[in-house]
Formats: structure tokens, C-alpha cells, sequence
């Protein structure tokens, strides 16, 4: 395998007593789209939020093992935990962009991490809107309330208020959920155009969506990862009796 | 069955009235109000009462200009929100972001504890406690200056301010908060940049009611300010609000006479300024509804 973005070696991570992730080893290679399937409470969005540590926000919550991105441990105390949220960007399940203008939103990474002056926004929103294509269509409207746009355009603006901390790694947990089947085929067109630079690790209930929009990928279940491996071989020759029974759709 | 009916009938009609009653309520007041005090203007002008500069209602002739009065209310209610609004904004981002669960429901019944204390006691601290301590802080004749009774009122302000505001906040949803820290925001930035900024109709909302209660309070004020019917020019100075005003002189004024219109025609002012205040405050609770 090419770069690795992403290995964890040993991951355990428990929510108080319950043990949400068990032996978690794999890697994620660099610009690539890795997806993670399986079914509700295998735990996919906790090993996502690992990435990115998000899991710290709830109490109660312990890590074993390590999560190496960019050679660092970033379970490893003293650890900069500001610094790898800038590294590892993450979009949600509902677009969440904040009850701001749309400028406002996209700068708002610039200005927590005093990442460029002033003059150096203007260029920054348009870049960032061009990338995610938005900007045909919100260039006049830069500074109406991101609330006001379409479900979509919501989507895509906080996939592009992340591309200015110039990010490795894209993290998705189930990015389309709340989209339309037409936005959603829009924005795994977009994730193909931005693996070109980011790494993308998504988490989907969809398998197709894996199928389609994937290069690799991770089968989950029960906190164990059962399978990664490419994504056609996932799909066509599972090596795992249970991640064919899963594909298959007998379980899940 | 037409027994339930007739019952359902009865409910639905007596609460539409109490409904409506509420509403009657407030219109006869102000046409109360009106009646009482638009009497006042056959004789004086209306310029002349609000611009006028003295306040002596039994001289002869008897002299009716409230400008003392409305500076007087003016400068105790800017003191007080200088004071409580600050302090009740941060109170309530430390209670709503910040407070570990069983500190904040010690501070949230703190606050209300605060809010059941009876007006005429923070007045009598303030009158024994504080007008001392300014006195001799500020080596001045008398304590009892509109600063006593802004640093009073502040704490009747106080509560109002810090229960919206704090509601307005905990009311920012999640999701906004988590983006803020996927992006390596610090908490305080994200409190700042992000919650308060959501938070900020309901905030302005939380002052202005804040402030409409520090307008219409009376007993605390008349205790504490000195009441004199001067045009203030410092914090440091007794002042009379035009609340105090109506409270002190109404048992010595003759029933329909002149005076007693003038503290109705007061009465209407002050009602015009809460409605005023009242209204922003609700457009903005609207607002942060939306």
C-alpha cells in the first residue's frame, strides 16, 4: 500500500463500562476514500470520531492503543489536540454550518487558528466555494445567512469552511443522511474531485453508496473490524462468511 | 355524549375570556391612565412637562417639568444596566457553558432566590449597607446618590438578565457547538464566537427586560436615591425617579386636582417607556425564535 494517512494499532475504546471498539488495527492510505459499513452500533462513528478526538467531549470515555496520523501518536500525552482538528477536518451528519453568513463561516477556521490576515480572506472564501463548487452560486450572496441555502448547499459549505485549515484528512459520518438521492449523488461526485488532495474517511449506512463513491473499504461489527480490504473485493469476494451475509443484506 | 359536549363548549369559552379579559385589562388601564392624566395638559403644554426643568408641584403657581424626573430614571436605569448587564451575560455563559451540572442547578436556584427577594428589602440593604459604604468611600455629604441606586437596582435586574439570557444559550443547538470543535476551536472561542453570537437575540432580549424591570421599580429607588427633584449632573448626586415620584406624593395630592393629573400624566410616560422596551425586547425573543 501507497502513504498511510491513518493506522491504529490495538484500539480499544470503552464508553464506561461498555467496550464500543476491540482491537482495532487497520490503515488508511493517503487520497484515497476509505468507507466504513456496518450495521447501526458497530461502532463506525465512534472509530470516526477517534480520528479527530471528538470522542473527548463525552464523559466517561477511555482509549487504549494507538492512533498514528502524520507520525504522531495523538493519544500520546501532551498531544496537540487543537493542532489535529486543524489537520483532520470533519463534516457531520446534518449540515451544521453556524447561524452566520456564508463568509462568516468559512473564515471563521482562519480566524481560531490565525491562519492569514485579513486582505488574505476574500481569496480564501472563493477558493474554498470553488472547490466544493458553490461559488457560481453564492458569490453575490456571500454574506446572507448560511441557514437560508438549501439543504445541499448547507452540506457542501461545511465541507469548504474546513478546506481552509488546509486539511489531510476529510472525515464524513454519513455525510448525505439527511440529502436528497440527487444531492447525494452530487456530493460523492465531489468527494471523487477532493480525494485528489484529502483523504476521506466516510461513514455510511448506505452500501451502495460505499460501492460507488469508495476505494476501500472497513466492515464493523459489534465494535470488531471484521474486514477492510479494496472496496471491489469487499463487495465481489468477501473474505469473511459474516461480511458477505452483511452485504448480502441477511443482516443489518 | 351532549353533556361532553356542552362541557367542551363551556372550557373552550371561559378560557377565550380570560383570554380577552387579560387584554380588556391592560386597554382600561391605559384609558384609566389617559383619562386621569390628559387632564393635566388643558392647563400646561406638553413641551413645557417633559422638557420642563423643576418639579414643584405645591409652589404657587405650581411648576410641572419632569425632564429631573426623566434624567433621574434615566441615569439610575444606565448605571444599573452598566452594572447588572455585563455581569448577568457572563453569570449566564458561565452557568449554561461552562458550570459542571451540579454547580449550575446551585447557581440556576441561586438566581432565583434572588428573584423571589422581596424589592423592599434590597432596598432596605441597600440603605443601610451601601449608602454608608458611598458615603464614605466617596467622602460625600449623603450615600443615598442615583450610584446606590443603580448598584441596587443592578441586583433586581440581575436575575431577569442572567435566567433569559441563560435559556437563550442553553437553546443554541449542539450541532453548532461540535462544528466549532471539529475545527480545533477552544471552548472559549467557541463560546464566544459561535454560541454568543447565536444566543444574541435572545441576550438582548434578556436586557431589555432586564431594564424594563429597573424602570418601573419603585420602592427599592425611592430608598436609596435621596429624591431630589434635580437635574443630576453626577452618579454622586441624590436624584428622584419618575417612579418615586408617583409613590412619594400621591397620598398628599388632591383628587383630581392639577398635581394628581401630573402623576397620572408621569403614569403614562413611564407606561409609554415599558411598552417601548417591552416590544424590542419581544421582536428579539421572536427573532431567536425563528
Amino acid at each position: 500500500m501507497s502513504e498511510i494517512s491513518i493506522e491504529t494499532r490495538g484500539l480499544n475504546l470503552f464508553y464506561g463500562d461498555f467496550q464500543a471498539l476491540i482491537g482495532i488495527d487497520l490503515q488508511i492510505p493517503a487520497r484515497k476514500v476509505t468507507a466504513l459499513i456496518g450495521p447501526s452500533g458497530c461502532g463506525k462513528s465512534t472509530l470516526l470520531r477517534v480520528f479527530n478526538r471528538m470522542n473527548d467531549l463525552i464523559d466517561g470515555v477511555r482509549v487504549s492503543g494507538q492512533v498514528i496520523i502524520g507520525g504522531q501518536d495523538i493519544f500520546a500525552p501532551g498531544a496537540d489536540l487543537l493542532g489535529l482538528r486543524e489537520k483532520v477536518g470533519m463534516v457531520f451528519q446534518r449540515p451544521n454550518p453556524f447561524p452566520l453568513s456564508v463568509y462568516e463561516n468559512i473564515v471563521f477556521g482562519l480566524a481560531v487558528h490565525r491562519l492569514a490576515r485579513r486582505q488574505e480572506y476574500g481569496g480564501i472564501v472563493e477558493q474554498a466555494l470553488r472547490s466544493v463548487l458553490l461559488w457560481d452560486d453564492l458569490k453575490d450572496r456571500l454574506h446572507h445567512s448560511a441557514l437560508k441555502l438549501s439543504l445541499e448547499q448547507q452540506q457542501r459549505l461545511c465541507i469548504a469552511r474546513v478546506l481552509p485549515l488546509k486539511p489531510q484528512i476529510l472525515l464524513m459520518d454519513e455525510p448525505c443522511s439527511a440529502l436528497d438521492p440527487i444531492a447525494t449523488l452530487h456530493i460523492e461526485e465531489l468527494m471523487q474531485k477532493l480525494k485528489k488532495k484529502y483523504t476521506i474517511v466516510i461513514v455510511t449506512h448506505n452500501m451502495q453508496q460505499a460501492a460507488r463513491a469508495s476505494d476501500r473499504t472497513g466492515f464493523l461489527y459489534l465494535g470488531k473490524l471484521i474486514e477492510i480490504n479494496e472496496t471491489v473485493n469487499i463487495f465481489t469476494k468477501p473474505a469473511q462468511a459474516m461480511t458477505e451475509n452483511y452485504i448480502s443484506g441477511r443482516f443489518g | 355524549m351532549r353533556v361532553r359536549k356542552l362541557k367542551e363548549w363551556l372550557i373552550e369559552k371561559s378560557i377565550l375570556l380570560s383570554g380577552i379579559f387579560s387584554v380588556v385589562f391592560v386597554v382600561l388601564i391605559f384609558l384609566f391612565l389617559l383619562r386621569e392624566g390628559l387632564s393635566l395638559f388643558r392647563g400646561e403644554s406638553v413641551i413645557d412637562f417633559i422638557f420642563g426643568k423643576s418639579w414643584y408641584p405645591i409652589s404657587d403657581p405650581p411648576r410641572f417639568g419632569i425632564l429631573p424626573l426623566i434624567l433621574g430614571s434615566l441615569l439610575v436605569t444606565l448605571g444599573a444596566a452598566a452594572i447588572s448587564v455585563p455581569i448577568g451575560i457572563a453569570a449566564a455563559l458561565y452557568i449554561a457553558e461552562v458550570a459542571p451540572l451540579r454547580l449550575r442547578e446551585a447557581l440556576k436556584a441561586g438566581i432565583e432566590l434572588l428573584a423571589a427577594i422581596p424589592s423592599v428589602v434590597i432596598g432596605f440593604i441597600g440603605l443601610i449597607t451601601l449608602g454608608p459604604w458611598i458615603k464614605n468611600l466617596f467622602n460625600i455629604p449623603t450615600g443615598l446618590t442615583a450610584l446606590t441606586g443603580s448598584v441596587t437596582l443592578a441586583f433586581m435586574a440581575m436575575p431577569t438578565i442572567v435566567s433569559i439570557a441563560e435559556d437563550a444559550i442553553t437553546a443554541v443547538p449542539r450541532q453548532y457547538r461540535e462544528a466549532a470543535i471539529a475545527m480545533g476551536a477552544t471552548k472559549w472561542q467557541t463560546t464566544w464566537r459561535i454560541v454568543a453570537r447565536a444566543a444574541r437575540p435572545g441576550m438582548l432580549a434578556a436586557v431589555m427586560l432586564g431594564i424594563g424591570r429597573v424602570i418601573g421599580e419603585t420602592m427599592a429607588v425611592m430608598m436609596v436615591t435621596g429624591n431630589a427633584a434635580i437635574i443630576p449632573t453626577s452618579f454622586l448626586q441624590p436624584v428622584r425617579t419618575l417612579t418615586a415620584t408617583i409613590a412619594a406624593e400621591m397620598g398628599e395630592s388632591v383628587q383630581g386636582g392639577p398635581h394628581y393629573a401630573a402623576l397620572f400624566a408621569i403614569g403614562i410616560v413611564l407606561f409609554v417607556i415599558t411598552f417601548l422596551i417591552n416590544g424590542v425586547a419581544d421582536l428579539y425573543l421572536h427573532r431567536s425564535r425563528r
